[in-house]
């Protein structure tokens, strides 16, 4: 009964969560720092700066859904870390489809986006192409990361509920900032 | 199942919410796009984005969760009262997580800046705008997770899947927003 008040005092919640949150951070504040350094190419193509945020998210969510669906399919006891297994290989070609028919439709969107608002230095097909190339490549990294977690989850005999949604969520997020980085380098 | 049933039911299933929460990140690029003159300013600050982003959906995405299950349970009623001591200590407790992990944000961003030479604001500036931004997006993402969740449980909706996608697609636009609001709010105080 002491366990069940603890975890729904103010005390009991933070002292909880706080230290992972503290991890988390300074994952995050890795992104950040890589975003900083390509601050000035961000701030003279506006229509890049409005893809960071939906790139962070889309990776972090491409990851978490692929996460969620291990987990459940790991609890059921559906799931075998084989190359072979039809849920593994079947979620993973949906992460990559969702990627390439999302991605696209965000660069569009976001330089259409911008043009409205305050016009853009960039032409539409160089940001559709960051878009799509950064989307693909996310995905094919939220399937690995995602596999990976589950699978050490799995191996220290962790409930990947708690375990793989915010470590995937998270690494995924700096991974986005990381990507779009690279294909900014090459095709801008 | 075949592999392709597989592909198409996941492909089905998260289109929805994948789109729904690209529509609010694109707005909260917008929001970010708008806000270079500020970035400007205030050296650091872009070093800070996915940090507080990502802490407003650890925070708040957990909250969402907490509530979710504790309503599955029964342990909570689904009318909500301020008179409920887990849901105010659920609450306050997302609440005090998520203005204290963005003050600490910012120092360590300070912190990291230093370590690698590259200029940032003073500490006092980053950390002002961190908490504030912190506070503001704390209650406004509090409310809209607390009314959807209990909402969409007394239609019958299950809280799981919906806390999830709404602190997604708000979350990054609350938290760019009051972000920038914040920052707007400290250079005219003469931070900076």
């Amino acid at each position: 009964m002491a366990e069940f008040a603890s975890q729904w005092s103010v005390s009991g919640i933070v002292r909880t969560m706080f230290p992972i949150l503290v991890v988390l951070t300074a994952i995050e504040l890795g992104s950040g720092l890589v975003l900083d350094t390509f601050e000035g190419t961000l701030l003279q193509y506006p229509s890049l700066l409005v893809l960071v945020p939906v790139t962070i998210g889309m990776a972090g969510n491409l990851g978490s859904i692929l996460a969620a669906r291990f987990s459940t399919a790991f609890h059921l006891g559906l799931l075998s870390f084989a190359a072979t297994d039809d849920r593994l290989a079947g979620n993973a070609i949906a992460t990559v489809a969702l990627a390439v028919t999302l991605f696209p439709l965000v660069g569009a969107g976001a330089w259409l986006l911008q043009a409205v608002i305050g016009g853009t230095a960039l032409p539409l097909r160089t940001v559709v192409l960051v878009a799509l190339v950064s989307g693909s490549l996310l995905a094919v990294l939220a399937i690995v990361v995602t596999t990976v977690t589950t699978y050490a989850a799995y191996r220290f005999e962790l409930d990947p509920d708690d375990v793989v949604i915010p470590v995937v969520t998270n690494v995924c997020d700096v991974l986005g900032v990381v990507v779009l980085f690279g294909a900014v380098r090459v095709f801008v | 199942m075949t592999v392709r049933e597989v592909a198409l039911e996941a492909y089905r299933e998260s289109l929805p919410v994948l789109a729904l929460s690209a529509v609010g990140g694109l707005f909260a690029g917008v929001v970010l796009g708008g806000m270079d003159a500020e970035l400007q300013d205030v050296a650091g600050l872009l070093v800070l984005v996915p940090a507080l982003l990502a802490t407003r959906g650890n925070v708040y995405g957990s909250l969402g969760a907490r509530l979710g299950s504790a309503l599955h349970q029964g342990l909570i009623d689904p009318t909500f009262s301020f008179d409920d001591d887990r849901i105010n200590a659920a609450v306050a407790a997302a609440l005090a997580n998520g203005v204290l992990i963005s003050g600490v944000a910012a120092v360590m961003a300070v912190a990291l800046l230093a370590l690698v030479g590259r200029p940032s604001a003073p500490l006092t500036t980053l950390v002002a705008i961190a908490l504030i931004a912190g506070f503001v997006s704390g209650l406004l993402l509090t409310i809209a997770v607390v009314s959807v969740v209990f909402v969409g449980y007394r239609r019958g909706l299950n809280p799981d899947t919906l806390a999830g996608p709404v602190v997604t697609t708000t979350g990054d636009v609350v938290g760019i927003a009051t972000l920038l609001g914040a920052t707007r709010l400290v250079l005219a105080l003469g931070g900076g």
